[in-house]
């Protein structure tokens, strides 16, 4: 069935295409997940819908509230859409280093953006959200804590998944608030609980992470660490020479995290000699175009990204 | 065993501004505990007063985390990078 109401009933059921090209061994297959097919181009519309759905079933979402949500884009450009649909108020406390194309996407949605330090990152956007949150006009889904987001996850991305491919052996996600791989991870547990769950982390550049204090590390509460197997550090370069071999050797044109998420698949599978690994590409590549992250020389694609929010 | 060690902007305070170090020891926690012996405070939010990881900080050996290898008891190789990290969230 591809016709849908309307775009909300568009969410979800992404493809799950094969990568022959990358895939290291004749005995270990690699899979994309292609989250960018959602209709805003992320993930991140599964949860979006779920938060904003849970809360108006529960009652804490009426129309006179504005939805308040801290983000570093794609989870802000998600909701965006979705209180346009709806007929919400939207704010959303973002990063002041993120890139134009998630600026753009976020005004062509109508939503009130508010700044927070770039050298702090999430965490920083997440400080000044709370914050603004005492202020009862406001909703604030709150994505790092809300059980919409893993239960998106485990309802939709995990099922499909084991729909689609009841042989997975590996799925690999990145970690951002911890959702796709906790409620993923339990639909995936609760098909084959042999199933190994991998997380990728982005080594972010020094100016990124800038001198925020140890302190002031998030672990976000939805995540539930015991889904997880393994969890690997990916540095920006290796992340961005996978996104560019996603282009030149599958035809794939996915964001940075993506290519994160390849080159720690292609890590499992040099360790296996068979399986089926999926790798959750949470985005598309349009919002790192202006990073030029597809730049012909590849040491100035590096420099650029290594100094982006590409997380 | 010599490894090195990759330090957070924020620690590299203790050991003279530089951003990777060197230490010894055959676990992790033998490598913490030269580094501190080296730097003398630089260990002081990494560990937490239980003398477990702390919370926020994620310590990786050759790249993956060592919460799910064996923690501060994981073994240590010559040659192999150590990386301190604050955790940060993204979405």
């Amino acid at each position: 069935m591809t016709r849908y109401d309307d775009i909300l009933d568009a969410i979800g059921n992404t493809p799950l295409v094969g990568l022959p090209s990358m895939s290291p061994k004749p005995g270990v297959r690699l899979w994309a997940k292609l989250e960018g097919n959602n209709p805003t181009g992320s993930t991140k519309d599964r949860i979006a819908l779920a938060m904003v759905e849970a809360a108006e079933a529960s009652g804490e979402l009426t129309l006179e509230k504005t939805i308040l949500e801290p983000t570093s884009g794609n989870t802000g450009i998600s909701l965006a859409m979705v209180a346009r649909r709806k007929g919400y108020r939207l704010t959303v406390v973002l990063p002041d280093n993120a890139s134009q194309e998630r600026l753009g996407l976020l005004r062509l949605f109508g939503a009130d953006i508010v700044f927070s330090d770039g050298d702090k990152g999430t965490n920083g956007s997440i400080e000044v959200a709370r914050a603004l949150a005492s202020d009862e006009k406001y909703f604030m889904p709150f994505q790092y804590g809300n059980p919409a987001n893993p239960q998106a996850h485990e309802q939709g991305t995990g099922r499909e998944i084991v729909a689609d491919l009841p042989e997975v052996t590996h799925f690999v996600a990145g970690m951002g608030t911890g959702g796709t791989l906790t409620g993923a991870g339990r639909a995936l547990h609760a098909h084959d609980p042999s199933i190994q769950i991998v997380a990728a982390e982005p080594e972010l550049g020094d100016l990124v992470y800038g001198l925020r204090s140890l302190d002031e590390g998030f672990i976000p509460p939805i995540f539930d660490p015991s889904e997880v197997n393994r969890k690997f550090l990916v540095r920006s370069d290796d992340a961005l020479r996978a996104t560019r071999e996603l282009t030149s050797k599958e035809g794939i044109f996915a964001g940075i995290s993506s290519g994160a998420v390849i080159h720690v698949a292609q890590r499992i599978a040099a360790e296996v000699d068979d399986g089926n690994v999926v790798c959750l590409l949470a985005d598309g590549g349009w919002k790192y175009l202006s990073i030029e992250a597809w730049a012909e020389d590849v040491e100035t694609a590096e420099k650029k990204v290594s100094e982006s929010l590409w997380w | 065993m010599p490894v090195q060690v990759k330090l957070p902007t924020i620690l590299r305070k203790h050991a003279g501004g530089e951003p990777k170090v060197s230490a010894e020891g055959d676990t992790l926690r033998d490598v913490l505990g030269d580094l501190e012996s080296k730097y003398p405070g630089i260990t002081k939010n990494v560990l937490s007063e239980d003398g477990g990881l702390h919370r926020f900080i994620n310590v990786y050996l050759n790249d993956e985390d060592v919460r799910y290898l064996g923690s501060l008891e994981t073994e240590v190789g010559e040659g192999d990078t150590v990386s301190i990290l604050p955790a940060v969230a993204g979405g």
